[in-house]
């Protein structure tokens, strides 16, 4: 068992745990989009920083990635996490605003506003999609592709794949999309996932494809 | 496309346990691009998933997905090339080939690429045509760099190759003098760097003749080993060359006091280098 202290108070965890995964069991919320139990903890979000260390050995760490260690003190909500985790939820705001998970952490923080141009990102990069593809449907279908401004997640060459299992398994981890397409039938595709009613591919003048990255959806297969 | 060749690439790394980079690079050599069908018989191979094999494929700027033109240009648009003019250069490419950057011609004959440093600030704006440097220039500079690469640029070293005669060089990064007085190799002032292998860091004094490949070493180098240099100022590491044309190396690169670029192999052993004078 490792001892450390989350905000004040002394605990003991287990040994090779990270510090979100201590901090949960003990009840500390911490605020999370890119970690997902079941898939390999990745560090794309950044919102789950919390901040170690003491005085100018302080720092801020993502706690999804960041193992416990003896002696350890950890602070989830001092004032410097709260601003740095406002500004990770305004940035998420203001590159994906149409996604209801990052709507609902904003809410939930308390984040109304924010500063930066608006764009609308079809995908904030969380690699979700490509961790559960890869780790929990063994498929290993879809990639990141390129690097900087035109990174991207789809397949080689952006052809069909020919190992994707139609499992539907990306769409519905996605927190941009959302869309959780239940029907591999076109005309039965009912996104149920978001507050939106109408698939937004069968509703194309209203979202443009911003909304989904499936191009060509892997499964209902409308040509976009 | 040879599946052989790709056969045969995979065969040498396969004994070296090397990594996807040196494959991808071996391919790129041989085909000058990396065709999708070698991508995939590397895949199938290897072992590998080809979701890797094109994520790394295409996060570096090096490789290219689509088939290059006989001729590779490359714009450096570093921050010292910058804001010396370097943006206006590139435009006027894209403008007299009529290509965008990244693009090749219809002919196939150039490929235009922007780099974002060449390490040779000094020479700055820089451009690179298969190899050769043309240093300090100028929106006007274009036309005659497209015509010379056009009647074939190889032909610009033919004509001091054989002689042999003093140079006088300074680092491409600090563009201070590489000179040394204090020591002499085959008479001249030498050109000093530093120079490390297998962890052994020390200085090396090479000839400043032209055509001549005595040097003298702090430590005793090892035929074939492949030099890192570096700048004796401002510490650089002097890199970022063509490749030699001999053996492959990724050649050291060097100003010409008087204008122009010289180039050698750090590769003990070789004598593969290019020179650029610059008129
Ligand atoms: S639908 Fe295809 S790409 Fe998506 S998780 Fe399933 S196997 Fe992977
Ligand atoms: S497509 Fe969705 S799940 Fe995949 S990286 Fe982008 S935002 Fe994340
Ligand atoms: S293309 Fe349409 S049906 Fe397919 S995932 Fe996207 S929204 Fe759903
Ligand atoms: S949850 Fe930790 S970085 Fe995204």
């Amino acid at each position: 068992m490792i001892k450390l202290t989350i905000n004040g108070l002394n605990v003991s965890v287990e040994e090779g745990s990270t510090i979100l995964e201590a901090a949960q069991f003990l009840g500390f919320p911490i605020p999370t989009l890119c970690h997902m139990e079941g898939l390999s903890p990745y560090g794309a979000c950044r919102l789950c920083v919390v901040e170690i260390g003491e005085d100018a050995g302080a720092k801020l760490v993502t706690s999804c990635t960041y193992p416990v260690q003896e002696g350890m003190k950890v602070r989830t909500t001092s004032k410097r996490v709260n601003r740095a985790r406002r500004m990770i939820i305004e940035l998420l705001l203001a590159s994906c605003p149409q996604s209801k998970v990052i709507q609902d952490i904003a809410s939930k923080y308390n984040v109304r506003q924010q500063r930066f141009r608006q764009e609308h990102e079809d995908c904030i990069l969380c690699g979700l999609c490509v961790r559960m593809c890869e780790e929990q449907m063994v498929a290993k279908a879809i990639g990141f592709r390129g690097r900087g401004e035109t990174r991207s997640i789809g397949t080689p060459f952006d052809i069909k794949s020919d190992v994707c299992r139609l499992c539907g398994g990306c769409m519905y981890v996605c927190p941009a999309c959302q869309l959780r397409c239940t029907y591999t039938e076109p005309d039965k595709a009912v996104c149920g996932g978001c507050a939106n009613i109408a698939a937004p591919c069968l509703d194309k003048d209203k979202f443009g494809d911003m909304m989904c990255y499936m191009d060509p959806c892997v499964a209902c297969e409308i040509e976009k | 496309m040879n599946p052989e060749v790709v056969h045969n690439i995979l065969e040498k790394h396969q004994q070296s346990q090397d990594g996807l980079i040196s494959i991808l690079e071996d391919i790129q050599r041989s085909f000058g691009y990396l065709p999708s069908q070698a991508l995939q018989q590397v895949a199938e191979e290897s072992g590998r998933n080809l979701v890797d094999i094109y994520g790394v494929a295409t996060f570096y700027k090096s490789f290219s997905l689509k088939p290059r033109g006989k001729h590779l240009i490359s714009v450096c648009l570093g921050t010292a090339c910058h804001v010396r003019g370097a943006p206006s250069i590139a435009e006027e490419f894209e403008k007299s080939l009529k290509i965008e950057a990244g693009e090749t011609t219809e002919d196939q004959e150039f490929t235009l690429e922007t780099v974002n440093c060449l390490g040779a600030c000094a020479l700055g704006p820089v451009v690179v045509v298969d190899g050769h440097y043309f240093p300090n220039v100028k929106r006007t500079a274009v036309a005659e760099i497209i015509a010379k690469t056009r009647e074939g640029i190889d032909k610009i070293e033919v004509k001091t190759d054989q002689r042999v005669f003093p140079i006088e060089v300074s680092c491409p990064r600090c563009n201070h003098s590489l000179m040394d007085t204090m020591n002499l190799v085959d008479g001249h002032p030498c050109i000093t760097v530093t120079a490390s292998f297998n962890r052994k860091h020390g200085r090396l004094s090479m000839s400043c003749l032209y055509g001549s490949y005595n040097i003298a070493s702090e430590h005793v180098i090892p035929p074939d080993i492949v030099l890192n240099l570096f700048c004796p100022h401002c510490h650089a590491e002097l890199s970022g060359g063509a490749n030699c044309a001999e053996c492959g190396t990724p050649m050291v690169p060097m100003i010409v006091r008087s204008g122009g670029v010289v180039q050698v192999c750090p590769r003990r052993g070789c004598k593969g280098h290019l020179l650029d004078l610059s008129e």
